[in-house]
């Protein structure tokens, strides 16, 4: 390791950590104490990685408060700094984070809520993507033998979320959607994400039509919609389809015997 | 596409999404915009989709903040390669990135860190810049930076150091006069040193931005790189001065935080329009 290397190391090193003693070898034109200087980059890196975190989770911080984010967020920074400088990828884990930080264990929903919130950013980032046509989605609809085997592919936004908390009603409440005093926080939601136009749009969904769209993934129409009535009794493959097909979810309909694509 | 803008007399600025609608709604007075690399490596989406438009009105800088030119490690080659496609995607007029170090060990530090200007630094600089420019296959600008502290290792001071780079490596240079200055004052230098000590050949584009002020422990001025606040007074002085020791040079407008309506940078744009065009320019014999 050259001198170099060994000063960036330290200095790398006391950035997340105030406790740390400064690198060795700063120098300041007028003789005065490094540590308020270096105290800049330290605020720099702390401020500005909560500040991307922040950006990814505005509702998650909105419901525990900005003092309590920031604070919360900075330690995540700490223990999970970025590992790649492209910050749309930074906070995957912090979800995590949140239902393990003992200091919000009161928030049960916060989790869910931040995966919602995650969900939406890898939404409005994903990969483009050309909803199949209606002439072509008709076609395979009204050839209702062959559903059951075929296999589809969604759109590369879409997400879905199954959570034992309100967490659609909770993120519309503050969209300005619904009335906060009036969510049920324990009352199990599922939401559908995906992005439409130049927004990433969140939607309530049944449980059962959660399972299908998850199944879908890796499963024929046939099976998920099995594994969803198993789920949910109330699931309603038609409508779940209608709901796929009004929102440009689906891009790819494939059958047994299709050429590949 | 357009063709690239060909005089040295244009202005731009920073591209922010909540700026898009209104750009390509209605003409701005603007030649070109600068982006940050690795807020458009994302697979799809509105990001990608509107710089695509603005591209087909305006020429474009794409302006890297995470490559760690300075680091002590190996440049990371995927984050190269995702340049690499950014940058043929979108064929920018220049493409720029920093003295400085942002990542070690692995992590990520979102800040440009100061680099020691001593001779095994200046090698590892050069050998990053090189493979930098191989990959890309095009001229880096290499900007200088503000910084807050200094190494009693530096042997070399940054005018120096940044000219020792331009000769090694043939990398052209971001010239920030507010970097400059902020330096200089964090330093108790005069800003004109660092100026005087680049090759003006090197210097491709300026960029021009607002600081914070603070108090250092020895209660002395120490002006933090904030991009949130309209440009200096005295940056403004230093800039007319650049100009007329470099003549006319690409000029961008620089806002990250608390960012203003679009016409309010337009306005500061306009500024250094004029500075530009006001300056006796000498154009070689006159006919």
């Amino acid at each position: 390791m050259s001198a170099a290397d060994g000063l960036l190391e330290s200095f790398a090193g006391a950035l997340l950590d105030p406790d740390r003693p400064l690198p060795p070898g700063l120098s300041t034109w007028n003789g005065s104490a490094a540590a308020v200087r270096f105290g800049v980059y330290r605020n720099n890196v702390a401020v500005s990685l909560a500040g991307a975190l922040a950006d990814t989770f505005p509702v998650t911080r909105e419901l525990v408060g900005d003092a309590f984010f920031d604070a919360m967020a900075r330690c995540f920074v700490a223990a999970e700094p970025p590992r790649s400088p492209v910050l749309t990828e930074y906070g995957d884990t912090f979800p995590d984070f949140v239902a393990a930080f003992p200091p919000a264990a009161g928030l049960p929903y916060l989790a869910d809520l931040a995966r919602l919130e995650l969900a939406r950013v890898r939404a409005y980032h994903a990969a483009e993507a050309e909803p199949l046509g209606a002439e072509a989605l008709a076609g395979h609809l009204g050839d209702p033998d062959r559903l059951p085997e075929a296999r589809l592919t969604l759109h590369p936004s879409l997400a879905v979320l199954d959570s034992a908390h309100a967490i659609v009603s909770l993120w519309a409440a503050h969209q300005g959607r619904g009335r906060i005093e009036e969510v049920d926080p324990d009352l199990a939601e599922s939401a559908l994400v995906l992005r439409e136009g130049d927004d990433a749009v969140v939607l309530a969904v049944g449980h059962g039509s959660a399972i299908f769209i998850a199944e879908l993934a890796s499963a024929p129409l046939g099976m998920a919609a099995t594994a969803a009535a198993e789920c949910d009794p109330d699931f309603d493959l038609a409508q779940t389809q209608a709901l796929l097909i009004r929102h440009g979810g689906i891009v790819a309909w494939h059958l047994p015997g299709d050429k590949a694509p | 596409m357009t063709t690239p803008a060909a005089s040295p007399a244009v202005v731009g600025i920073g591209l922010k999404p909540q700026h898009v609608p209104e750009i390509l709604g209605s003409g701005v007075p603007l030649d070109f915009f600068e982006v940050h690399a690795e807020n458009y490596m994302v697979p799809g989406g509105p990001y990608l989709r509107h710089l695509d438009q603005i591209r087909s009105g305006f020429a474009l800088s794409i302006h890297g903040v995470g490559l760690s030119i300075g680091g002590a490690g190996p440049l990371d080659t995927r984050h190269l390669d995702r340049l690499a496609a950014l940058v043929g995607r979108f064929e920018p007029q220049w493409f720029s990135e920093h003295l400085a170090w942002s990542s070690h060990g692995g992590a990520w530090y979102n800040d440009l860190l100061p680099v020691p200007y001593d001779n095994a630094s200046l090698v590892r600089v050069c050998a990053h810049i090189d493979q930098a420019q191989e990959r890309l296959d095009r001229r880096l600008l290499l900007e200088n930076p503000s910084t807050y502290l200094e190494f009693a290792a530096s042997t070399l001071d940054e005018g120096d150091f940044l000219a020792q780079i331009v000769r090694r490596t043939g990398c052209g240079l971001l010239l920030d006069v507010n970097n400059a200055y902020v330096s200089a004052i964090n330093h108790g230098r005069d800003p004109w040193d660092l100026i005087a000590a680049l090759p003006p050949d090197a210097i491709g584009e300026i960029h021009l931005a607002g600081f914070a002020e603070d108090r250092d422990a020895a209660g002395d001025r120490l002006l933090i790189d904030t991009h949130g606040a309209p440009v200096d007074g005295a940056v403004w002085a230093l800039y007319r001065r650049t100009l007329a020791h470099l003549g006319p040079r690409p000029t961008l407008i620089e806002r990250d935080q608390a960012i203003p309506p679009l016409g309010v940078l337009v306005a500061e744009a306009s500024r250094a329009r004029s500075a530009l065009e006001t300056r006796p320019v000498t154009l070689g014999p006159r006919p």
